[in-house]
């Protein structure tokens, strides 16, 4: 394999892992699906909140920095995918940008709009917001509406490189089942994460004990949705990029991929016995590590379907109108010369992911209770 | 809704919510260091008093700090879903600051600033002291890269146009990261956030004492901000008298739209004050301004430190519109017909091709201009938003040396606390007319004589752009209100409330 093309692979495998960090980090929109349902009152609204309001910022940031990473390696599916399925990314903006201000507002006095509409969006952001990125998640499987024609900047007229067939923009891919249920299942892997954390880290036995009946159910529900996934997914038609610069279709893309990729199986495997355990362990009642086993599960569970989508010659970014404008890893990637550097950058990572850890362990080191939000020592949501 | 072009209404929307950013943005960029280095004195001298301006200053921080981190997002994926060709064009080089902003800044920014706001009771009082001090640099690091992007989008420098994959590319990292317009335009802007920040503080502090209430917290408050403030505000100038330099030897067009300048001079003096003539355009011969009070030789001195340089005009500048316009057209035909060339394996024509587009690539983005006006950026917006910018720029030195002094001798006569409340709102228009005269200034590029704004937009509809700007102006405005509401009250509560 030569340099450019390992590195293509590397910047693919490394942003799979940062999509995959980002469903486990959602489960801050998990908790705040809580909101309303399984909290019974402001007292139960304000429990969730400050659990999981000190760490919105972290997935925020891994959602930020996916888009960063994605232009600098991808630019071609940065400028096609954003600038064609403009709608379905404005949503999703939209909801992110009502999750930022709503956990620092919705305490506050004088806060315009009242506690109960910035509960509304956290809401909604905890449901809509999973939804739809597993939408445009989904697209890396489904596909896209779009042409591409670099010779279009010879037409000083009209020199739109890559246009959306569609007027939805977008907008369509919610109705697209596959993409649905991706949607779904990460909506439902965000709030079985995040009971697994209100459990962990809430110490109201009235509150962790409808969380624990919730689980069961959400539990399950998302096991057995994410069968589905890999069900459904194994039997997409996929396209296969060839040396030349065409593409094929190829039934079952996806499932040969694993196959014969091999090790993203082992990994799955891993994952989905990740995710079982946890599950498993705090149906038993063991409360110790679950968000964990679980949360790491749920990573290595979303991995390899992310690597498969871009590995072994295969169109991460389909286009559904026309074949011969997919984006591959090899024909969408930056110059060698970018993703080197960038290499360097990414050597980084494990001192951020240290200090991320750090700071993480020294604000769960206690239970929170509503005795918590007596203390005046630190600021509360 | 064909009122809006789709190039306006992307441009509209991004300025927008650039705007709307740059509203919150320079407070966390100042006040995050105003903040660590009260902590600081705290940790050092044990002084409750200190612990508590901390945190009451920390409460300000993050409500700021939140809709800033809201309005970012949407930036960053703006150029996606607005500027798709421009992602394409230029992505290879533009993207890097950007991811590299992610991994090193943003994540640092927002980590510590968890243990920050929520961790005193945590963490040891050193290691809270460090978070104050990594989510400041943190907010500072994360402006440097993105300042970097918008730097070499004004001088872009360290790449080279690939004709196989129709982009530029990045050959010279160092070259981006260090080019003299970044490092000039970093310094210049995060200084400008420390002296809006040090004014905000002065601000609240006059509104205090004017109430006759928290003196002590207010008066140290306010000798803290004066010092950083005019240490600050010294650097802008400094650096702002090197940017108009830089100005007007790599984007000379700006500075004659600063100046309202169509006929170029030597020994060109300074507009300090004057009202533009609405009838003046390249086309005519009426005077430039219907009133003008200007500084002899200052334009020259400023352009070109002699005072006898020859600061050129706008209708200099367009003298040579016709031939840049047919060199930047025959080097995009030549792209075309190398990529045919190239199709069809004639090997030789491709290599003829190739070598015409490399030597007109300087100009490839005059080949999207129709007319010379469209060349030209809007001079009354800018030469207006100048003058603001160096009109307030000047009266805050009076006012960070007559409040130090103020300060020292411990009295404030009424209507001088006032002024600091009204000049809260002064400085925010200064800070965004910085910003006006940078960007509008620069248009119609995105890339400095390479792609301009209509080559840079998505495939798209006005009317999804313009219904997005309706909704997107109609939140931000919603949330700046309750921003400002809850900073009121907080304000209004006062440090007394802090335990």
């Amino acid at each position: 394999m030569e340099t450019f093309n390992i590195l293509q692979h590397y910047w693919w495998a490394l942003i799979s892992l940062l999509g995959a960090i980002l469903v486990f980090l959602m489960f801050v929109q998990g908790g705040q699906s809580l909101l309303f349902g399984t909290a019974r009152n402001k007292s139960d609204r304000t429990l969730i909140l400050n659990t999981f309001g000190h760490k919105w910022e972290l997935t925020f940031t891994t959602l930020v920095t996916f888009g960063g990473a994605a232009f600098a390696a991808y630019p071609l599916f940065y400028s096609t995918s954003f600038g064609g399925a403009f709608w379905l990314w404005m949503s999703i903006l939209l909801l992110f940008v009502l999750q930022a201000v709503s956990y620092e507002y919705r305490g506050k006095i004088d806060n315009l709009l009242g506690a109960r509409t910035y509960e509304i969006f956290l809401f909604l952001n905890g449901t809509l917001g999973c939804l739809l990125l597993g939408v445009a998640v989904g697209m890396f499987f489904t596909g896209g509406a779009f042409t591409i024609d670099k010779m279009n900047l010879t037409d000083t007229s009209n020199p739109i490189i890559s246009e959306w067939a569609l007027p939805t923009k977008g907008l369509e891919a919610i109705f697209v089942p596959f993409n649905l249920l991706l949607g779904i299942g990460v909506f439902l892997a965000a709030r079985t994460l995040g009971l697994l954390y209100a459990i962990t880290y809430i110490d109201e036995p009235d509150f962790v004990k409808r969380c624990n009946t919730e689980l069961k159910i959400t539990g399950i529900v998302f096991v057995l949705g994410f069968v589905a996934i890999l069900i459904y997914l194994s039997m997409l038609t996929g396209l296969q990029a060839h040396a030349d610069g065409t593409f094929t279709p190829v039934a079952h893309k996806f499932f040969f991929n694993f196959v014969e990729l091999g090790w993203p199986i082992a990994v799955l495997l891993i994952g989905v016995i990740g995710v079982l355990t946890g599950l498993i362990r705090s149906f038993l009642g063991k409360e110790k590590y679950n968000f964990y086993i679980t949360g790491i599960g749920v990573i290595l569970a979303v991995w390899p379907l992310l690597i498969c989508a871009g590995f072994n010659d295969t169109a991460y970014f389909a286009s559904t109108v026309s074949p011969e404008d997919s984006l591959s890893l090899a024909n969408s990637s930056s110059s060698q010369f970018t993703l080197t550097v960038m290499t360097y950058a990414s050597l980084a990572i494990p001192f951020v992911i240290a200090y991320i850890v750090y700071v993480w362990r020294a604000l769960t080191q206690k239970k929170i209770s509503t005795q918590t939000f007596q203390s005046k020592e630190s600021e509360t949501y | 809704m064909d009122f809006l072009s789709l190039t306006d209404a992307s441009r509209l929307q991004f300025a927008m919510t650039a705007m709307f950013h740059w509203i919150f943005v320079p407070l966390t960029l100042g006040l995050g260091f105003i903040i660590a280095f009260m902590e600081t004195i705290y940790v050092k001298t044990g002084d409750e008093f200190w612990k508590r301006a901390t945190k009451y200053w920390m409460k300000l921080f993050a409500v700021n700090f939140a809709i800033g981190v809201a309005t970012g997002i949407i930036l960053e994926f703006e150029f996606g879903t607005n500027w798709s060709n421009y992602s394409w064009f230029v992505g290879d080089i533009f993207g890097a600051p950007l991811a590299i902003e992610g991994i090193f800044a943003f994540f640092m920014e927002s980590t510590f600033f968890a243990i920050m706001y929520f961790g005193w009771d945590k963490v040891s009082k050193k290691a809270h002291l460090v978070s104050t001090w990594l989510t400041a640099f943190g907010t500072n690091l994360s402006a440097v890269w993105i300042l970097i992007a918008n730097a070499w989008m004004q001088y872009p420098v360290g790449m080279k146009f690939n004709l196989d994959t129709a982009r530029n590319e990045m050959v010279d990292f160092w070259a981006v990261v260090s080019s003299p317009v970044a490092i000039n335009k970093i310094i210049h802007t995060v200084a400008n956030g420390y002296t809006l920040a040090s004014v905000v503080v002065i601000g609240v502090c006059g509104w205090y004492l004017l109430k006759k209430r928290n003196f002590d917290f207010s008066i140290k408050s306010m000798k803290v901000a004066s010092i950083f403030g005019l240490i600050s505000l010294l650097v802008v100038i400094a650096t702002g008298d090197k940017s108009a330099y830089q100005v007007a030897q790599i984007q000379p067009m700006k500075l004659a739209a600063m100046e309202g300048l169509y006929e170029g001079r030597e020994c060109a003096p300074l507009v300090a004050i004057g009202i533009l003539n609405p009838d003046k355009n390249i086309h005519n011969e009426e005077p430039p301004y219907l009133f003008e009070f200007s500084i002899p030789y200052a334009l020259s001195y400023l352009a070109g430190h002699e005072l006898n340089a020859f600061v050129p005009g706008i209708n200099d500048l367009l003298k040579d519109f016709p031939e840049k316009q047919a060199k930047g057209k025959l080097a995009i035909k030549s792209l075309q017909a190398y990529t045919e060339a190239k199709n069809t394996g004639d090997t030789a024509n491709a290599a003829i091709h190739k070598t015409t587009l490399e030597e007109n690539f300087k100009y490839f983005g005059y080949g999207y201009l129709e007319k010379p006006e469209d060349a030209v950026p809007n001079v009354p917006i800018v030469f207006y938003a100048f003058r603001i910018m160096v009109i307030l720029g000047s009266f805050f030195i009076v006012f960070f040396l007559i409040n130090l002094w103020l300060t020292k001798k411990q009295q404030y006569p009424q209507w001088w606390l006032m002024l600091t409340i009204l000049s809260i709102p002064l400085i925010y228009i200064c800070s965004q007319s910085g910003w006006i005269v940078a960007e509008v200034g620069r248009q119609p590029w995105t890339i400095q004589d390479l792609l301009p704004v209509n080559a840079a937009i998505s495939g798209n509809e006005a009317s999804n752009v313009i219904t997005t700007i309706i909704l997107f102006f109609s939140l931000f405005t919603v949330l700046l209100i309750a921003e400002l509401k809850i900073m009121f009250k907080i304000i209004k509560q006062g440090p007394e409330t802090i335990e």
